[in-house]
């Protein structure tokens, strides 16, 4: 059996090799469009290296399924922080030397240019994204403008979108219940937080709609199949400002995070994989991913190009989740808190969902 | 017969003993039909055999915190070599001593060098939740560590005195556990060793189990319901009209599973055909609309719709060639056509139930993708909680212990039904 998995592997090998190309796999939709039009056309026009896009619900897990297999296809995967470090951990990717990675225009070092935490052994950020919720302005006679609300059906009836996960629902439902941000892990590291949050996602679990994949919400908003839905920052913004949907988000709470570029052990063209990630996390790229969707350059440096979006007439820094006014109550995502506990939690998590 | 036997001396033609030349004839007869069944016996072993066998080793056995795969050379490394060894030679429940702490130090520093710590951290996280940072950290401060090491462990962190982490790396030293199959049945192994029911907030399985069970048979008993009169129609209508009707029945069954559970999905959210029309009527008024999916009741009418085709096609299969004249010969022998029915026409329609219901119930307790989509959070099977553990948690051995129960339990049912109906009674078209 391990033979023919070997073989197999090495048929793929030799196939990629000699088309000179490489697999990126992306969480679909808005986002993998921003990185299309931003990182892959112009670096298969620089290096003549084509791009073979995918798309997964969550990047991560297929990973480790490819590597334990020894049938690796993807070159390059865009995952959250979080499962960058445990999939690291555990020797699933490649160490990335971080000395690829050019320098910012004005001469400071990758090093000092990217946000702190954004370069990790085996990963490199190339954007910063949160969990917000987000409205349908025809569906809300009263405009939700704080977490609390969106636990609050009395005053604001409708369904909720939540994304089937523990992870970031646990943390709104504390912070909807008066938890400061600051102490959210804190109080989420007892096992009388971990009620807490689980009483406070009780008052609403009628009112649930869960969905999976990021394209979701935007869709069950448009179709007022939910009043209010949690969701990716970006793809709201795509949905309101590209889509003309009447959407709105709503910053307080909102759950910021990296997404990361990652190589799984064993990819079949590390070579390449490595100019990609070197190429699209440059000051310029990064900047133009920006003006597709909005989520936040990891470069400092990126910041200052960042103009407006594609259409040429909306302003991108207002919407973007690190602008000052956004940023009053955020909690910054604790990669080490469900690097740990995710199994565990999930597991509560499956437990409720099924009582 | 006893001239045959006393024969022992027959010869063929070209003189050769006769039972030699009939044994070459039938050993060569035999050579031949295995080569014709040797592709599918090579396929059936491959594709379900091994997998199978696979995923039960798996559910028994689980080295992630003992040996270590180097990914680029292939080479497997023993690890956690010393701490083994203590844990060989002591009994389980010995308290820790130092020798015991300097081995884990040792460990650690070799698990650090080889990076991997997070696959053995990964394994004590099953069976101790919240552990793994506890490794990690420590491996990365390991080789700085002095004697004595119980101190200078303790010192990085007091978990490591927790006598329920020493029983969690113990029985994850061991090469055969049942602990995923005691996880599966929500039960967990307390501090000292001993089985105790998990905390009931995180008790789920055992819950699936019967309501996968629950609903199946719901589901088989609606298909046969609404199943029976279509076959019936079927079979006994003429064959240009039943023609027509047959392609109702197979158009739907002929299109994509993930097609016809989306379309549900159309028609019954809050916002669908069904609830706009029962506002269009006044049956509901706006702000009251049904939720029809997302929850059990969605799970059940798309899994009965979509699993009607293998109760219908085996039960018209046995009914086309009922003849109908006993069931006239039993009316005009003074039977109402209830009992005529009953009696007469139902008994011969038997082997059809039995293959679709078998048919059905099988299928719907593996079922997957439709309560994944329609099923919210209570109409979920563990099917989906299998899939949960194979591709988002990746405990693959907690996953193989659910799937193991699953096909011991359909197993167990199967047998059941061969005592109770007889499979000899099965026709499936």
């Amino acid at each position: 059996m391990k033979k023919l998995l070997i073989m197999t592997t090495a048929l793929t090998v030799t196939g990629a090799a000699a088309n000179a190309e490489i697999t990126v796999m992306s969480w679909g939709g808005a986002y993998t469009k921003s990185q299309v039009e931003a990182y892959q056309k112009p670096f298969t026009a620089m290096t003549g290296i084509s791009i073979n896009s995918v798309d997964a619900d969550n990047p991560a897990t297929p990973i480790k399924a490819q590597v334990e297999a020894g049938n690796v296809t993807i070159d390059v995967a865009d995952v959250e922080f979080s499962d960058a470090v445990r999939l690291c951990d555990e020797g699933l990717l490649e160490e990335i030397d971080l000395s690829i990675l050019p320098d910012a225009p004005d001469g400071t070092s990758a090093e000092d240019d990217f946000i702190e935490g954004a370069l990790q052994d085996c990963a490199v950020a190339n954007i910063v994204w949160s969990t917000v919720f987000a409205y349908n302005k025809d569906n809300n006679p009263t405009a939700p403008d704080s977490i609390d609300d969106f636990f609050n059906t009395a005053d604001f009836p409708g369904k909720r979108g939540l994304r089937k996960s523990a992870k970031a629902t646990l943390e709104m439902a504390l912070m909807a219940d008066g938890v400061a941000a600051a102490d959210v892990y804190d109080v989420l590291e007892t096992d009388e937080g971990v009620d807490r949050a689980f009483a406070k996602l009780d008052t609403i679990k009628d009112d649930i709609v869960w969905w999976e994949a990021g394209a979701q919400p935007p869709q069950l908003l448009a179709d007022g199949e939910v009043a209010m839905s949690t969701a990716y920052n970006g793809r709201i913004f795509n949905a309101a400002i590209a889509e003309n949907q009447p959407l709105e988000v709503v910053w307080d709470g909102q759950i910021l995070d990296f997404d990361l570029w990652v190589i799984p052990k064993g990819a079949p063209n590390v070579e390449e994989a490595l100019k990609f990630i070197a190429f699209s996390t440059d000051t310029q790229r990064l900047a133009d991913q920006a003006s597709w969707i909005s989520y936040g350059p990891a470069r400092k440096s990126s910041g200052a190009l960042v103009g407006k979006y594609s259409d040429g007439v909306t302003e991108m820094a207002p919407h973007m989740p690190t602008a000052a006014a956004n940023l009053e109550n955020a909690l910054v995502n604790n990669f080490e808190f469900w690097a740990d506990r995710d199994a565990e939690l999930n597991e509560r998590f499956n437990a409720w969902l099924a009582n | 017969m006893a001239e045959l036997s006393a024969s022992n001396d027959l010869v063929t033609a070209d003189g050769r003993s006769l039972k030699a030349a009939l044994a070459q004839a039938e050993a060569r007869a035999k050579r031949r039909a295995f080569l014709l069944v040797a592709p599918l016996l090579a396929f059936v072993l491959l594709t379900f055999v091994v997998p199978i066998g696979q995923m039960l080793v798996r559910s028994v056995h689980n080295d992630a915190f003992y040996s270590w795969t180097d990914r680029d050379t292939g080479e497997v490394i023993p690890t956690m070599v010393n701490l083994r060894a203590w844990f060989a030679q002591t009994k389980a429940g010995t308290e820790p001593d130092e020798a015991a702490y300097e081995a884990l130090v040792k460990d650690l520093v070799q698990a650090r060098e080889l990076k991997s710590i997070g696959q053995s951290a990964t394994r004590i996280n099953y069976e101790k939740p919240g552990s793994r940072s506890l490794f990690t950290k420590s491996a990365r401060r390991a080789p700085r560590l002095e004697a004595p090491f119980k101190e200078a462990l303790l010192d990085v962190d007091e978990d490591w005195g927790d006598p329920g982490l020493w029983r969690a790396m113990r029985d994850a030293s061991k090469t055969v556990t049942l602990n995923f199959y005691l996880s599966a049945l929500d039960f967990e192994r307390a501090d000292d060793g001993s089985i105790v029911s998990v905390n009931e907030n995180r008790a789920v399985y055992v819950l699936l189990f019967k309501r996968t069970l629950l609903l199946s048979l719901l589901i088989t008993g609606l298909t046969l319901i609404l199943g029976f009169p279509i076959a019936f129609l079927l079979a006994t209508l003429p064959m240009r009209i039943s023609n027509l009707l047959m392609i109702m029945v197979l158009l739907p069954f002929w299109t994509s599973l993930l097609v016809r559970t989306t379309s549900w999905i159309v028609l019954l959210q809050s916002q669908g055909v069904v609830n706009d029309l029962a506002v269009g009527a006044g049956l509901l008024a706006d702000d009251g609309r049904v939720q029809l999916i997302y929850n059990q009741f969605g799970t059940i009418i798309a899994m009965t719709h979509i699993l009607l085709p293998f109760t219908i096609l085996p039960l018209y299969s046995v009914m086309r060639p009922i003849d109908p004249s006993y069931v006239r010969a039993a009316r005009s022998l003074g039977a109402t056509s209830w009992t005529a029915f009953r009696r007469i026409y139902l008994p011969q329609t038997v082997p059809g139930i039995g293959a679709g219901a078998l048919l059905v119930f099988i299928l719907a307790v593996g079922y997957y993708i439709t309560p994944a989509l329609v099923g919210g959070s209570d109409g979920q099977l563990i099917s989906n909680l299998i899939a949960f553990h194979m591709q988002k948690s990746l405990n693959w051995s907690l996953a193989a212990a659910l799937a193991a129960l699953l096909l011991g339990g359909i197993l167990i049912l199967y047998w059941l039904y061969d005592r109770i109906v007889g499979i000899d009674n099965l026709k499936l078209g």
